[in-house]
Parts: C-alpha cells; sequence; structure tokens
C-alpha cells in the first residue's frame, strides 16, 4: 500500500460523507468480497444510510452487494462477523454509534476474540462505521463510546475528521484483516459543524488517484512549541480554533489528530510532548475512562520529566447527553473550555 | 495427526438424501456416538484427578444430535457449536488427539491451548472455535450463510443452541434474518429440558421451541433426539432445503444431558425417575439394539474396543504433548499487529 504525501492543497475539495462513499465505491470495484451491510442503505428511493454516505452506490453495484437487514443490531452485526470469518469484507452501518450497545456481544466476544480463539486459525476483516456526537438529538443519539471499545483487545478503533484521512483509512480498514470500528461525527459528514469548528472550511483536499492512509498513525495537523493538544473529531477543530486565537498570546499549540484510537500511536505524541512539555487532551467522550485517561497515563509513564505542567483533560461532563442546545453546549469541550485548559496548562 | 482419530463423516454426499441407512453406516454412526460417550466419560476422569484445567459441559445422552446432524453435512459445510462442544467437535471431525490436547490445554491442541473445553473448534474441518455465550452462534451463523449465498457456492452452515438459547434476543434476530435472506442454514436445537438447573417450562409457556419457527416464516420440526437415525432422515432433508436455496429450517431435538450442566452439578433439580426415564432411551444402547439382529456382538466389541484404544491413545498424545509457551499467549489477538512499545 503506497501513503500519500501530507495533502497539497488542490482544486478538488470533498466533504467526508463524499470521500467515504468513494472510498467504499473504489473497494467494491476492487474487491468482489466487500459488501455493504445495514439498516436503510440501499433501499430503493431511500434514505441511501441515515446520513447519505451510500447514495448512488445501489444504482452502481445492485442491492445484491448492499444488504439492507431489519431493525436488528445483534443480526446485521452477527453477519458481519460471520460472512468476515467466510473471508468476506463487510462493511457495516449502525446508523447511530449509540445502537453498539445492541450489539456488544457479537463485537466484544465473537469478533474481538475468534481470531485468539481459533489460534490465529481465523481473521474477521471486517469494518463497522459508527456515526457519534452530538447534534441535539439527545442522550441516545449522539453518543461518543469510543473509549468502550478501546478497552477491547482484538479490536481496531479509528476516529476521523478529514475527508482527506477518512477516505485513506476507511480503504485500510476494508482491507485490514481485524475488525475496525470507524467512528464519524455527525456534524463533519457535510457542512453542518462549520459554524461550531469557528466557521473552518470543514472539506478537504482528496486527490483523484487512489490512497491508503494506515490504521495507528497520528497526525501533526499544526505544529507547535507550547503546548501539545490532541483531539479528534469536533475537538479537533474546537482546538485548531482556540490554537489561532491563543497564537495572538504567544501560544504556539501542536495539535494532533490521533486519527487511530486502537492501537495508538504512542511514538508521535510522547515526540511532541517531549518537545512541548504541556499536554491537553480534548475529546467529546465523557471524562471518566475516557480514552484520553488511556493516554495521560502512558504519557505519565513515558515522558513525565519533560512535562512542565499536570496533563489538561477537556471532554464531556459526565452526564448523559441534554437535547436543549444551552445545556448540550455546556456538556461538551467548547472552543472557550479547550482554550482555558490550554492556557491554564501553560500557566503551570 | 492420526487417520484413525478422526471420527467425522468423510464425504456423505452420495448418502445425504438417502433415508434408508444400510448396517455399514449404521455401524458408522454407532462407532462416532461411542467415541463421543467414551470421550465425556475419559475426560470426566481426568478432570477429576487434575489433568484437566477448567471446567466441563459434558454431552452424554445427546450424541445422537450431534451425529446424525453432521453426518449428512460436507467437510466444506460449517458448524458453530456452545458452551457444551465437545461431541459437536468429534462429530464434524475436529481430529481427537487435537481435541483432547485442548482440553489438556497443550501446545497441539486444536486452538493451540487458547480456546480450551468450551471454544473446541477447527476451521479446516469446518467447525468455529464453540462460541461459548447462549444464542451467540445465532446470529454468527447468518454470516456465515450470507457468505455462501453471496459468494454462490451451496455450503450449508447449522447452529447447534439449547432450548435456554431460545429466550435470548440473538435467536430471535439470527432466525428473522435468516428467514428474510433466505439463508442456508440449519437452526438445531437440542432441547435437553434444562438451561443449567431451571426446566424450559419454567421460562417458556410454549413447550416446543420448533413452535417458534413458523412466527418467522420458517419451517421448524420436532425430532427425537435419541434416535440416531430419526435425527438423520431430519437432518438430511432440513440441509437438503437449505441447499437447495429454500432459505433456513429450525429443527428441535428432544434430548436429555445425562451428566450435570457442568462437572460439579449434582443434579438436584431433576428427579431420579426422570433421569431413569431418559436413561432408557440411551442413544447408542438403542442403536446397539437395532444393529443386534444385522451385526454380531462380537463385531460391536471389537468396536468398542477400538473406540477404547483411541482414547488412550489421545490421551498419551495429550499427556506427551508440550505445554505451550507462555509467550504465545501475547499473540494472535490482531491479524496485523502494529508494533508498539509497552510500557514496563
Amino acid at each position: 500500500m503506497t501513503v500519500a504525501a501530507a495533502p497539497a492543497v488542490g482544486e478538488r475539495r470533498l466533504t467526508i460523507a463524499e470521500a467515504l462513499r468513494e472510498a467504499i465505491a473504489e473497494e467494491m470495484r476492487h474487491d468482489e468480497k466487500v459488501f455493504l451491510i445495514g439498516e436503510d442503505i440501499g433501499v430503493p428511493g431511500g434514505f441511501g444510510g441515515a446520513f447519505g454516505v451510500y447514495l448512488g452506490l445501489t444504482e452502481a453495484f445492485g442491492h445484491d452487494r448492499i444488504i439492507d437487514t431489519p431493525i436488528s443490531e445483534k443480526a446485521l452485526a452477527g453477519a458481519a462477523v460471520g460472512a468476515a470469518l467466510m473471508g468476506m469484507r463487510p462493511i457495516a452501518d449502525l446508523q447511530y454509534a449509540d445502537f453498539l450497545f445492541e450489539c456488544m456481544d457479537e463485537l466484544v466476544n465473537q469478533a474481538a476474540k475468534m481470531r485468539y480463539m481459533s489460534n490465529g486459525k481465523l481473521s474477521v476483516p471486517m469494518v463497522l462505521r459508527c456515526p457519534v456526537g452530538t447534534a441535539n438529538r439527545g442522550a441516545q443519539h449522539g453518543q461518543c463510546p469510543e473509549s468502550y471499545f478501546v478497552h477491547v483487545p482484538g479490536l481496531k478503533v479509528v476516529c476521523v475528521s478529514d475527508a482527506y484521512h477518512a477516505k485513506g483509512l476507511l480503504k485500510s480498514a476494508v482491507r485490514d484483516n481485524d475488525p475496525v470500528l470507524f467512528f464519524e461525527h455527525k456534524l463533519l459528514y457535510g457542512s453542518k459543524g462549520r459554524e461550531q469548528a469557528g466557521g473552518m472550511d470543514l472539506t478537504a483536499h482528496v486527490p483523484e488517484e487512489e490512497y491508503f492512509f494506515p490504521i495507528g498513525k497520528a497526525v501533526v495537523k499544526r505544529e507547535g512549541t507550547s503546548v501539545t493538544v490532541v483531539a479528534t473529531h469536533m475537538s479537533f477543530y474546537r482546538s485548531l480554533a482556540a490554537a489561532e486565537e491563543l497564537a495572538n498570546d504567544g501560544i504556539e499549540c501542536e495539535v494532533i489528530d490521533p486519527l487511530t484510537l486502537l492501537p495508538f500511536d504512542d511514538e508521535t505524541i510522547f515526540a511532541s510532548v517531549r518537545k512541548t512539555g504541556r499536554l491537553v487532551i480534548a475529546h467529546e467522550d465523557t471524562l471518566t475512562g475516557g480514552w484520553g485517561a488511556e493516554l495521560a497515563a502512558r504519557v505519565a509513564e513515558e515522558c513525565l520529566f519533560s512535562l512542565e505542567a499536570p496533563i489538561r483533560r477537556v471532554t464531556s461532563h459526565d452526564v448523559p447527553l441534554p437535547v436543549a442546545p444551552v445545556m448540550e453546549q455546556t456538556v461538551v469541550p467548547s472552543t472557550a473550555r479547550i482554550k482555558a485548559a490550554i492556557q491554564r496548562c501553560c500557566e503551570g | 495427526m492420526s487417520d484413525g482419530a478422526r471420527v467425522g463423516s468423510a464425504e456423505p454426499d452420495s448418502a445425504e438424501l438417502t433415508a434408508d441407512v444400510d448396517a455399514t453406516r449404521q455401524l458408522d454412526l454407532y462407532r462416532r456416538m461411542q467415541f463421543i460417550r467414551r470421550f465425556e466419560e475419559r475426560v470426566y476422569l481426568l478432570y477429576l484427578q487434575g489433568e484437566i484445567p477448567g471446567t466441563l459441559h459434558q454431552s452424554q445422552g445427546q450424541e445422537a444430535v450431534a451425529v446424525g446432524v453432521c453426518d449428512v453435512l460436507r467437510r466444506t459445510d460449517w458448524i458453530t457449536s456452545t458452551h457444551r462442544p465437545h461431541g459437536h467437535a468429534l462429530a464434524k471431525g475436529v481430529d481427537l488427539r487435537s481435541a483432547m490436547a485442548e482440553l489438556f490445554g497443550k501446545a497441539t491442541g486444536c486452538c493451540g491451548g487458547k480456546g480450551g473445553s468450551m471454544h473446541l473448534g477447527d476451521p479446516s474441518v469446518g467447525m468455529l472455535p464453540a462460541i461459548a455465550i447462549v444464542g451467540g452462534g445465532n446470529t454468527v451463523v447468518t454470516g456465515l450463510g450470507l457468505a455462501f449465498k453471496l459468494m454462490r457456492t451451496d455450503q450449508v452452515a447449522v447452529c447447534f443452541f439449547g432450548e435456554g438459547a431460545s429466550n435470548e434476543g440473538a435467536f430471535h434476530e439470527g432466525l428473522n434474518f435468516a428467514a428474510v435472506q433466505h439463508l442456508p442454514i440449519v437452526f438445531a436445537c437440542e432441547n435437553n429440558l434444562y438451561g443449567a438447573s431451571t426446566p424450559f417450562h419454567q421460562v417458556s409457556l410454549v413447550p416446543d421451541v420448533a413452535s417458534r419457527a413458523p412466527a418467522y416464516g420458517v419451517r421448524g420440526e420436532i425430532v427425537d433426539g435419541m434416535d440416531v437415525l430419526a435425527v438423520r432422515e431430519a437432518a438430511g432433508r432440513a440441509v437438503a432445503e437449505a441447499r437447495a436455496g429454500a432459505g433456513p429450517v429450525l429443527l428441535e431435538f428432544k434430548t436429555y444431558r445425562f451428566a450435570g450442566h457442568s462437572r460439579g452439578d449434582v443434579k438436584g433439580y431433576r428427579s431420579r425417575e426422570e433421569e431413569a426415564e431418559w436413561t432408557a432411551r440411551d442413544p447408542i444402547v438403542r442403536l446397539r439394539e437395532h444393529l443386534a439382529s444385522a451385526v454380531e456382538e462380537v463385531v460391536l466389541d471389537a468396536m468398542d474396543a477400538q473406540v477404547e484404544a483411541a482414547m488412550d491413545d489421545a490421551i498419551e498424545f495429550a499427556r506427551q504433548s508440550p505445554l505451550p509457551r507462555a509467550e504465545d499467549a501475547l499473540t494472535d489477538a490482531y491479524a496485523t499487529v502494529i508494533s508498539r512499545e509497552t510500557s514496563s
């Protein structure tokens, strides 16, 4: 697999939804064993998935390879696991990551453990796409549950926040021989999140040529010397916005998008922390037991004597999600909260 | 591994649909049931003697279901099994020595010691590592069927599960999905009357799991699970239907486990009378009696002796086999590992 160089500024800019659709179509053309399975993904005249990612694919590939399931997440996930065990490469879709809890057995007990229990004789090359993130949908349609799965040996966990990496990582995930949970933020599919991202352009240059981006590799998206900020999804864009504001005060943030949470690219983070001496972690997942806690522990173990201030985490508060926008925005990590945490970290 | 230790069916394609099973084949069914019975009895003693770690869920009494169903399967067909998988594994053709070694926790085991009793399996003979979560196989098996359908092979998948699993959501989701997709699957329910200690009538107002099948547009059939010929006949029809693309079938085998739920079970929840009633229907004794007219006693005795010798051989093989290397515990979680230094 070839790894493309950092995306140059190009003319062709895509949204994440468009980039994911391209990745899926390319992989379906490349390998007849790739198929799609989910709820409301291929029904003629339907939605093309809960967020329109599959629009046009049924027409291009036929309904046989785009399987609409009953509203049965256990069957859906179980079918993906079983088909993968037989050598197929399913891309399954859960509509909302909140529904992961309906199929925990299939993911945690079956997908993650079949390879190990078989002593390496079997593998489970499946991808499960899971939209996350608050969007005024409340407690059961807005969670960011990726940390639950970071705790499961045998799974891989990816979080994408831009079109370029979304496409390259999805293509890598489809060709990976392990089960990959692929978390995408609902506000980042198109341009809805633009306002919350401080007006930032949420499209990215996606080259025409085929490329892959490897699982397990973090990306330094903004270089800086004052403090390392590690953030995913919307929190990544809010961190970038905070970084721009703080630059005026002479604080130069190095903003890193980890992209893969399991296996985590420790070395990229460690190298940055050794340079800056300070670390802020921002994610929309809740605080306690969130992946930021794991990262903080690893940095404490490996880079303690490089740290000049305590590590700070900016996360959703430890409550279920409310719907009322004023409350919702209180719960999730805002640009202001991230900015304040960075400032505090830099004062220490 | 010794070929003689493989008890699974060879290639039964030619006999698949033949209801009339000749004496030679019946003799083979007898041998394979006896194989499972003696395996279970020998490993129980080995467990008590401390040679086998962990726990055991045993299938004495249920041999006719495993053998009768697997007899109509091809090597390329697949099965999923449960926390009580020894019989299924041996019937599908998992090598006896490697199954025994797996129970011993040895490197030569079919799962290299990583699976153990509850996860026996071998992909080379079409058996996933057994799924020890009740109902766990009922959804995963749909993926096997879906893969066969998408790849346009004529393979069939069989999902063994207990009556207890029919109260899991997975049973209903899996059956319905298999039905609407017309998947080549046989759901093989072993109704042994008890989920651990809980009698089925206490947890289901319908006494027959098969009666749940029509609710999903699936054919359900109740079969005497203590009669290997009846099992084989019903399974043969169901597998043929599934293979022909007619969609899934649910077979409910009425059976009984002579042993307890797991090794420490003193069976205080069921009566000795009930046990005696079912023991009188022992599928191995029944077939032996049935065979008496066609086969001389001495032939059957010789076959029993062969089975015993195979057990001796497998046990000795397991004993002599090396332990897994401790560091092998850290491999095989992933197909593709992105190596990182683990801290301290």
